[in-house]
């Protein structure tokens, strides 16, 4: 039943992503990719659509992933499935809020998490790298296709601008209109 | 009383949801002016509270900052007014998109516009990378735990979730084996 596999999988990314945002990406990509409801190159078009519309990051993948593979009430319920665990976590711990806040379990287990955290989404830099670069696989005749430099400098641009503090929905128009420019430049020259 | 800043709640959230992009931490300052500044439902001391539990329980922070602060003000309904509250826009608005996604990808121009944008999330992903990198306490433990969950999922595509639970652990065992280590140097 593709509803409550759909809800158990976001609860479950719900439960076990700490830090929010980017941090359920790892999780989230694996799962999703497992189970082929998108594809690489799907996910990674979607962050840029989740950077650009209003909204939490996780909200906005759930109900994405939810709406392309059962409509409606797939979207409502992964949803449900990544807001409930959170929902329920914090009922309890706003109860007993300061026994929470100076527990040392509490800290032990996040000074595992915190750097775990980092790791992993840096797997998925990786990942994003290798899809963005190689999307035909590692090939060193990759090297000398259009495409390649054509990523290379978006890539190299939109750095530099996000150092200069331009803001993501802007960075991301003009990786969109750059990608339109150079891709049918290409096709002219060709 | 209870139900009209039940509603408050919920409108209020509403608008965080609708206005704020980027999720999580956006979303502190503009829940610190409309809840503390404008309806002064909770105290501003507890705006650091909110985000000290947020980061240390699972989930999005979004939400997590939501239903606790639905929850001081008004109970168990105003944390689910909280809650579906900053959710809605968000689900709303992607709905929309994702409809709208599916008419248009096989476009050509869509297509060269989302090569693009797939270079642009790259830079986007890796300076989340960065800044979370600078937030993390900066020891050798710290280091090796971030290296092998790394390594692990990158080499031997181990299951994250695993890779989670057993950071989760490590974390324990450390601080075990440091206080045992501590209690032992000054016997």
């Amino acid at each position: 039943m593709i509803f409550l596999k759909l809800f158990l999988t976001f609860f479950k990314i719900g439960a076990f992503t700490f830090g929010g945002g980017y941090a359920m990406l790892p999780l989230m990509r694996q799962e999703v990719l497992a189970n082929g409801w998108l594809s690489e190159s799907q996910i990674i078009n979607f962050i840029a659509v989740s950077e650009s519309t209003p909204g939490p990051f996780a909200i906005n993948m759930a109900t994405y992933i939810g709406a392309e593979t059962a409509g409606i009430l797939g979207a409502i319920c992964c949803t449900l499935g990544v807001v409930l665990p959170s929902f329920i976590i914090i009922l309890i711990v706003a109860k007993f809020f300061l026994a929470f806040k100076e527990n040392k379990w509490v800290a032990a287990v996040m000074s595992g998490l915190k750097p775990a955290v980092i790791g992993l989404i840096g797997s998925a830099v990786i990942t994003v790298a290798l899809e963005v670069f190689f999307p035909a696989g590692l090939n060193v005749s990759t090297f000398a296709t259009i495409q390649f430099w054509i990523s290379f400098a978006i890539f190299t641009l939109i750095m530099i601008l996000f150092k200069i503090k331009v803001h993501p929905i802007i960075l991301m128009a003009i990786s969109a209109f750059l990608g339109i420019a150079s891709g049918y430049l290409t096709e002219l020259l060709v | 009383m209870k139900a009209k800043r039940i509603l408050g709640l919920f409108l209020t959230f509403l608008k965080i949801g609708a206005f704020t992009f980027g999720g999580g931490y956006a979303m502190i300052p503009v829940i610190q002016r409309e809840i503390v500044d404008k309806n002064g439902w909770i105290e501003e001391k507890d705006i650091l509270d909110i985000i000290a539990i947020a980061e240390s329980t699972p989930g999005p922070i979004a939400i997590n900052s939501a239903t606790f602060v639905g929850y001081q003000t008004a109970g168990f309904w105003g944390a689910v007014a909280a809650t579906f509250g900053v959710v809605l826009p968000a689900f709303t608005i992607i709905y929309i998109i994702s409809f709208f996604l599916r008419q248009f990808q096989e476009l050509k121009a869509i297509k060269y516009a989302f090569m693009g944008i797939r270079a642009g999330v790259l830079s986007l992903l890796i300076n989340a990378l960065i800044s979370m990198a600078k937030k993390c306490p900066k020891n050798i433990f710290s280091y090796i735990v971030a290296a092998l969950s790394f390594l692990i999922v990158i080499i031997f595509d181990v299951n994250v979730l695993l890779v989670i639970i057993g950071c989760a652990v490590t974390g324990v065992v450390y601080a075990l084996i440091a206080k045992n280590g501590g209690e032992g140097e000054k016997k």
